[in-house]
């Protein structure tokens, strides 16, 4: 029986000579990384959701307290939260959409043989590389009511005198809108492209060679090939999108009245301007919540779509 | 494949809205560095400064802490670089060479750890670091680095080390080769490039990072650059708008460099952690 297990044993460790430590060499070479993981990400999110049913504030002296769902039936009555909800989702949507249509067009041209193909490249690392606060604050630079280019532009071609985009309440949304744009399209652009030049090159000229025009070559060759790159760089944008903050913080502080307050603003505000440290974690688990059904949906409407087309 | 010459005018339209929508605000941040006070009060703004002047950089570095910030953004980029390549590259091996249930839990972090909001992972960290006393700290800014840095340099990581053929590690395991000198002399030399992208885009994303310094920094001694940024816009709105243009210029230059060098090393990584991810 012995002789037999070692048999097994030995013919088993036989083919794993040459592979990769496993065992304890393994948990060895995990541990620097797993211990900071689990003591400063995973224990602190799950901490987090605790806090939300708890009364935790800044700075109190009483012990705080289980309050159970207290936490969130507030919330569900906080028209200011909802208000700012619904903002987020506009922006979060609306910059996304934006992104990925704008990126696809210029991926597309990008992949074409056109010259400056080059400087466009070159162009494209400036907002992803820039800082957050450093494009909001370019953005506001552009927008400035008088010393700003957009108004002399507008000026210079007889369209009326311009406006203060950050401070208008119509304005200030659509605004910060387009440098959400600005700042993403860059990252998705690339990301398409290298999905792009994945796609056989062969069933394209054939398409073309068969009489298919630009948009029927797209449908039936490009897209099917782009389509699960599209979708993760998609679901990505969405959840990085609506959970942004600084460029917002820079732009406009969530001005004027609320109307560019996002949730992840109204968030901060809530934990570190007033100290409601549950009532803020409530808040990032609704938003969690929220942004997972809209992905869950999205993702399974896509998935269904594509078995249909 | 031929393209019609009027279909060609149009992409090279589409390209041309493309260039300038990307394009001319930095271009106008680049100017407005360089205008003297006069022009930037004058009602007719130009495109090129007629008068260019270095007096805006001189003025920023009088105004705030510019030298310090950046010393500490330095400080809190490199330091969790560092750290992060150091204890995230044995792990990206374990996790590309082994298919277990550690490997999935720690792929499935990654992903979780993506659509957090923030809000949701600063406020227990704060909670903590204040225990620790690690708050207004650059070493405990260093700490939160690492961690959110942690995802990206797992998945990069791992990619780069499923395109080293397993085979050559067998080969030198047949030729006597013990696991650490393996590991030494045939897998990293092969890792280098990949693991050098890694720790600089670690060190763009961290120089860039906001939101977590405005939490924990309080002491404008202790401040990185992004937060002190910010100073310049006084509470009115915009205050000068010079320095302010040739600061942010300036806080930018670093990032820039450096993803120049690195963003198609990048691309290719995101793309290969995807594979079989």
């Amino acid at each position: 029986m012995s002789g037999a297990t070692e048999v097994n044993g030995a013919r088993r460790r036989a083919p794993g000579t040459g592979r990769p430590p496993g065992g304890h060499g393994a948990w060895f070479l995990v541990l620097p990384a797993l211990i900071p993981i689990l003591v400063l990400s995973v224990g602190p999110l799950l901490y987090g959701i605790l806090l939300a049913f708890t009364d935790a504030q800044s700075g109190r002296t009483q012990p705080t307290r289980w309050i159970g769902a207290l936490n969130f039936r507030d919330l569900a009555r906080d028209t200011l939260f909802w208000e700012s909800f619904r903002i987020g989702l506009v922006w979060a949507v609306a910059v996304t959409a934006a992104q990925f249509l704008l990126a696809l067009g210029l991926a597309l041209l990008l992949d074409q043989d056109l010259r400056l193909r080059w400087l466009a490249r070159a162009l494209a690392i400036v907002p992803w590389a820039m800082p957050e606060v450093v494009v909001g604050i370019m953005w506001r630079l552009v927008y400035n009511p008088d010393a700003g280019i957009l108004n002399e532009t507008l000026r210079d071609l007889g369209l009326g005198d311009g406006r203060d985009w950050l401070s208008g309440l119509a304005t200030a949304l659509p605004a910060v809108i387009v440098v959400g744009i600005w700042a993403g399209m860059p990252q998705t652009t690339v990301t398409l492209l290298a999905g792009l030049q994945n796609t056989p090159r062969e069933l394209h000229e054939a398409a073309a060679v068969d009489g298919a025009g630009a948009w029927r070559r797209f449908r039936a060759v490009t897209w099917p090939a782009l389509r699960p790159v599209a979708l993760a760089v998609t679901a990505l944008n969405l959840i990085w999108n609506f959970n942004a903050f600084a460029l917002v913080y820079v732009l406009t502080s969530g001005g004027p009245g609320g109307r560019t307050r996002l949730p992840m603003l109204f968030a901060y505000e809530e934990a570190f301007r007033y100290g409601q440290f549950g009532y803020a974690a409530a808040m990032g688990c609704v938003m969690v919540a929220v942004i997972s059904i809209l992905l869950a949906v999205f993702l399974v409407g896509r998935l269904r779509g594509g078995e249909d087309a | 494949m031929r393209t019609p010459t009027a279909a060609r005018a149009g992409q090279y339209a589409a390209l041309l809205a493309y260039l300038v929508f990307l394009a001319l605000p930095f271009l106008w941040l680049v100017s407005t560095a360089f205008k003297p006070p006069r022009e930037l009060a004058s009602l007719h703004p130009t495109w090129i400064p007629e008068d260019p002047t270095l007096a805006n950089f001189r003025q920023a570095f009088e105004e705030q802490p510019l030298l310090r910030a950046a010393l500490n953004s330095l400080a809190a980029a490199v330091g969790a670089a560092v750290i992060a390549v150091l204890i995230a590259t044995p792990m990206a091996y374990v996790m590309a060479r082994r298919r277990g249930r550690l490997t999935r839990a720690a792929t499935g972090w990654v992903v979780i750890s993506q659509s957090f909001p923030f809000v949701l992972l600063i406020i227990p960290l704060f909670l903590v670091l204040k225990r620790l006393r690690l708050v207004d700290s650059v070493p405990g800014l260093v700490m939160v680095y690492v961690v959110w840095a942690l995802p990206f340099a797992l998945w990069m990581l791992s990619g780069y080390v499923r395109a080293v053929p397993v085979e050559l590690e067998e080969a030198a395991a047949v030729d006597g080769a013990g696991r650490v000198r393996t590991l030494v002399s045939v897998t990293a030399p092969l890792l280098a490039p990949g693991i050098v992208a890694t720790a600089l885009f670690a060190f763009v994303t961290a120089w860039n990072e906001f939101f977590f310094a405005l939490v924990l920094l309080k002491t404008p001694e202790k401040q990185t650059l992004p937060v002190v940024l910010t100073h310049f816009i006084g509470a009115e709105g915009v205050a000068d708008l010079g320095p302010l243009a040739a600061a942010a210029f300036l806080a930018t230059l670093p990032s820039l460099v450096v993803f120049a060098l690195i963003q198609r090393r990048i691309t290719s990584g995101m793309l290969a952690g995807a594979v079989k991810g």
